[in-house]
């Protein structure tokens, strides 16, 4: 019942879990280890004056991606 | 002897106020240098513990994880493993996490502890974890890694003396930590693995599984590190797990995030919704959509403005300094083929090294406080949608907009971008922006073919034209190369925001002083040589009957001059000039020019511009001063205008002009693409570590400038100009 599926769409100040992300991708592994996991609560905190990247912060820390990367993720409310 | 002292590692992520810490222990004590092969940085320094012993300390590279995405991951990974016969394996780890962002940080650590050295774990920046009410249960967390933990706050200092204490200890114990068993088929693939790079030796007997583990998760495009040998069995090790076992990798990620989840329910306490804190609080602005770009605006102005105006003072003085050095010698050394070669050769060549000094200086030093501030990421993140358009990031925008004054600190400072594809591609480009050596260069020219009743501004555009001009070549090469040259698909863009903070003055200058010194001793040497062989080329051979003439003619000013005849003196000093450029003529330089008449006849050159095109190779500011010898225009300091007055004058055998406003424009734009500057070559070749980049650029750019050329001068003269 929400309007966004993926991180890239996650409206601003909104947070939300990781719900899956593709396997194998070596992109991917590395947000994986900076903690972006299943499971992982995300908050989109801005986006960058030309729309892009995106700042969210997950396990207390701030990244910055591009929405190339975060449309591959994706984000469920509960 | 040193040899027995301990050496101490100095491990964790980035912006976790490792180098800080380093720097604390050491202070000045450090050796900067390269690992061999690899350009990521090594740094050595000593210190002592609270018992006078000698304790070595190496500051080994940030890095977010073991599976190595970069150079200097693995760097980090090899040294830890004691892969690299170029440093020993350190015998003891100091850990430096940042306490607010615990969780992330343990993700490496939990990997280090689990090589097995003894470590110490220090909690940096924990007035930042305070500011965000995190409570952290120290005395838990070493409980449950099994490691002595120690609180610091490092910008102030505060904890100091217990990390002293901590490290002065031999007995460091071995850490307790240990993660989750590895699933059954990765461990059997992993010993499958181990088994088979045993028999070529590209891991030692003695190796756990962690090694080959690390290998096969190894994704660092450049593989260093690794022995191209060893590559093919690497890969299909990969292969066969990724077959046998798909997400592998992930899934290793994932369960060492449950472990740390465990450990960080028990020891770290945080409010549910994240504090606003200062760093928040200056976001908001700082990369607010339009105060943000207003502010980023107003800094590169003054960034641009200090490099360009405030360098310009010193930079005089450094050149006016050179010149009375020069002279000085020139009355303290008997004339003769020595002495020119010292006050022409050696001093004018030195000379025009040290002159960049001040501009390296000034970037460096607001490259190390945006850095350590913490506003670097924020400039990476307001500019890396402008950036994107041509495949590069965000971090590539300093890097080439230094290049602007001078590519040598631009080239210096894309050691911030972390893709090495993205950084060779900034490399490639930066020379290809405008840098003030062009701009003597463009004025004369400029003025050469622009009468002098045009105006001011329809000169001034014609130079902003030559900027864009420049740009876009960049853009455009940074486009092809990314598309198509370079294998390998682009790292994507993850960007850290690390907290603001105070900036580390000392660690800030001393930065700027490994800098400049890298700068001095490798431009210094490689441009020292080639000076030296410009100056030979343009005085062999000796023509003994016109140094006969102009040593005479040279008496006869010093004579005319006491008798203050000052029209007698012009008159001399013209056929001076006269004299000079025949033996110009006939020198090496002079000769090559006659030689490579037919190359550039089509761009619409002589022979005379053929010896300015040569003097250009070792910087592009020669350019002029060896058109006023080849001119025999008598030269005077700062003015152009003789030499330009000539350039007007000079004309072919058949009685047309040499420089047509066609002529004057081909050589423009041959001098906006083409690369001419040593200084630059031997810094790419050093920040590439490679030869093989530095000739490709070499060619591309002017290869590049001479088609342009080429094209614009035989296009025009087609249309009749």
């Amino acid at each position: 019942m929400h309007a966004f599926s993926t991180l890239a769409q996650l409206p601003v100040g909104q947070s939300g879990f990781i719900q899956s992300m593709p396997i194998g991708r070596v992109g991917l592994t590395r947000l994986r280890e900076l903690g972006l996991t299943p499971g992982a609560k995300v908050t989109m905190v801005r986006r960058a004056p030309l729309g892009e990247p995106i700042e969210i912060t997950v396990r207390g820390s701030h990244l910055a991606m591009r929405n190339h990367e975060a449309a591959d993720i994706a984000i469920s409310l509960t | 002897m040193s040899a027995e002292s301990p050496l101490l590692a100095i491990v964790g992520n980035p912006n976790s106020g490792k180098t800080t810490i380093f720097n604390l222990l050491t202070g000045l004590r450090q050796k900067v240098g390269n690992y061999p092969g690899v350009t990521v940085e090594k740094k050595i320094g000593e210190c002592y513990s609270q018992h006078g012993k000698k304790l070595r300390l190496i500051d080994l590279p940030g890095a977010y994880s073991l599976n190595a995405r970069s150079p200097d991951e693995a760097v980090l990974r090899d040294v830890l493993l004691g892969r690299r016969a170029d440093t020993p394996r350190p015998d003891r780890v100091v850990f430096i996490a940042d306490a607010a962002n615990l969780e992330r940080n343990l993700y490496l650590l939990t990997q280090v502890l689990e090589l097995g050295l003894p470590t110490v774990l220090v909690l940096n920046m924990m007035d930042i974890a305070e500011a965000k009410e995190w409570r952290i249960d120290v005395k838990k967390l070493a409980e449950e890694l099994g490691v002595p933990v120690v609180p610091m706050q490092a910008t102030s200092g505060t904890g100091f003396l217990e990390l002293k204490a901590a490290i002065s200890r031999e007995d460091i114990p071995l850490p307790r930590w240990q993660s989750a068993p590895l699933p059954e088929e990765i461990r059997a693939a992993l010993q499958t693995t181990r088994a088979e790079l045993l028999l070529t030796g590209a891991v030692h007997d003695k190796t756990t599984l962690l090694e080959p583990l690390y290998l096969l998760s190894d994704h660092d495009p450049l593989h260093a590190g690794i022995k191209d040998t060893h590559l093919g069995q690497i890969q299909r090790g990969r292969d066969t797990l990724n077959a046998a076992y798909p997400g592998w990798e992930d899934e290793l990620v994932a369960a060492r995030y449950v472990e740390i989840e465990k450990v960080t329910a028990e020891v770290l306490k945080r409010p549910e919704q994240e504090l606003p804190t200062l760093t928040q609080k200056l976001d908001a602005f700082l990369l607010h959509p339009i105060f943000g770009g207003i502010t980023v605006l107003t800094f590169l102005v003054f960034l641009f403005y200090l490099i360009f105006k405030v360098a310009e003072g010193p930079m005089d003085w450094i050149d006016a300094g050179f010149g009375s050095l020069g002279a000085w010698v020139s009355e303290l050394m008997p004339p003769g083929d020595l002495r020119d070669l010292i006050v022409e050769g050696a001093i004018a060549g030195v000379g025009g090294v040290v002159i960049f000094l001040p501009q390296i200086l000034i970037l460096f030093f607001f490259i190390g406080l945006m850095e350590d501030t913490g506003y670097m990421a924020r400039l990476a993140f307001i500019l890396d949608r402008l950036m994107s358009v041509v495949g590069l990031n965000g971090k590539a925008f300093i890097p080439f907009l230094s290049s602007y004054a001078c590519a040598i600190p631009g080239v210096m400072a894309t050691r911030t971008i972390d893709s090495p594809k993205d950084r060779l591609i900034t490399i490639l480009i930066a020379p290809l922006a405008s840098c003030s050596a062009r701009i003597p260069v463009y004025v004369l020219l400029i003025s050469a073919f622009m009468p002098d009743t045009v105006s001011t501004l329809a000169k001034a555009s014609i130079m902003v034209g030559l900027y864009a001009l420049g740009t876009l070549g960049a853009f455009f090469f940074a486009w092809v190369l990314n598309k198509g040259v370079m294998r390998g698909s682009n790292a994507p863009m993850i960007l850290e925001m690390p907290s603001y903070k105070m900036p580390a003055l000392r660690s800030i200058l001393l930065l700027v002083w490994q800098r400049a010194r890298a700068f001095l001793v490798r431009a210094g040497t490689v441009i020292f040589g080639i000076s030296i062989l410009i100056w030979a080329a343009s005085t062999y051979p000796k023509n003994h009957a016109l140094n006969d003439q102009a040593a005479v003619i040279e008496q006869r000013i010093t004579a005319l001059e006491a008798s203050a005849d000052i029209a007698q003196v012009d008159a001399a000093k013209a056929e001076l000039a006269l004299v000079k450029s025949q033996h110009l003529a006939q020198s090496i330089a002079g000769r090559a020019g006659h030689l490579i008449e037919p190359a550039i006849k089509p761009l619409g050159y002589d022979w005379k511009i053929g010896i300015g095109l040569i003097g250009s190779f070792a910087a592009r500011e020669v350019f002029v001063n060896t058109m006023s010898v080849v001119y025999a225009v008598q030269a005077e300091d700062d003015d152009l205008t003789p030499v330009r007055d000539r350039l007007r004058q000079e004309k072919r055998v058949d009685g047309s002009l040499v420089y047509t406003p066609l002529v004057c424009i081909s050589l423009l734009v041959f001098y906006v693409f083409a690369m001419q500057c040593v200084s630059t070559m031997a810094i790419v070749k050093r920040e590439t570590g490679s030869w093989g980049w530095m000739w490709f650029q070499l060619g591309f750019m002017t290869g590049t400038a001479y088609l342009l050329a080429l094209g614009v001068y035989q296009i025009g003269s087609a249309l009749g100009y």
